[in-house]
């Protein structure tokens, strides 16, 4: 069979805690499903993909960076955060049940080459550049992304 | 237990939770020829209706799955 293999587009736009593990398990699985998979992350969703050094260069940019610090082990769930306590919570319990972490999964659609995509102007809005961002992440414009998705048989918002 | 099957590879998936059985099909079955065996064995009730829906979309063949107990055992042929 020669056919061309189906795609899958994600658009991440939150950045909590639980909408991430849904976001990364829908794309390890599709690309596990042979799919041609692209994570398009934007706003809030670009905390995902920080490396989690502090942001900002202006004012209100570094007080972003602080108020709303990226990085994957430091984002909460959207219930239940508590100031951080929920997000403990909820690492033990995934952990006590044996289901992958977020770093995990993250890793795993790299290694299933999952193309990570940054949506340059949330990331100019938020003062968060490329450097902020872990390696491999391209820059893309909304039409890139509807350019991908409407070659896509799935496309989904979280 | 009858082995029907001679098996190219072993996969143990035991105590993997969605959607890593999957995913470790996915990078196991680029390690057997075409026409190549897997077997393997989970945990995760959910592996009974995602490694069909795997093989379907990937276009191999699901051949075998049964249950003893907590372990699932399934065959899997890579077609392509």
């Amino acid at each position: 069979m020669s056919e061309e293999p189906k795609k899958c587009v994600l658009i991440v736009m939150s950045g909590d805690f639980d909408k991430a593990f849904a976001a990364l398990t829908i794309a390890a699985t599709a690309a596990a499903l042979g799919m041609e998979t692209t994570l398009f992350f934007t706003f809030w969703g670009l905390k995902i993909i920080q490396t989690g050094d502090r942001t900002g260069k202006g004012l209100f940019g570094r007080m972003v960076g602080v108020m709303n610090r990226g990085g994957i082990d430091r984002i909460g769930p959207s219930k239940f955060n508590f100031g951080g306590i929920g997000r403990w919570m909820f690492k033990k319990m995934m952990r006590d049940k044996g289901v992958t972490s977020l770093p995990e999964l993250l890793q795993q659609c790299i290694d299933l080459d999952v193309k990570f995509m940054a949506c340059l102007t949330s990331m100019d809005v938020m003062e968060i550049t490329l450097e902020d961002l872990i390696p491999g992440v391209e820059i893309a414009g909304a039409a890139t992304m509807l350019a991908e998705a409407q070659q896509s048989q799935v496309q989904l918002f979280i | 237990m009858s082995e029907p099957f001679i098996a190219d590879l072993e996969l143990d998936l035991k105590g993997l939770l969605c959607p890593m059985p999957v995913v470790k099909m996915a990078s196991a079955i680029k390690k057997v020829e075409i026409g190549g065996i897997i077997r393997a064995t989970a945990t995760d009730p959910g592996v009974m209706a995602d490694i069909p829906a795997w093989a379907k979309s990937t276009g191999n063949e699901m051949i075998k799955m049964e249950r003893e107990g907590k372990v699932i055992t399934f065959w899997v042929k890579r077609v392509k």
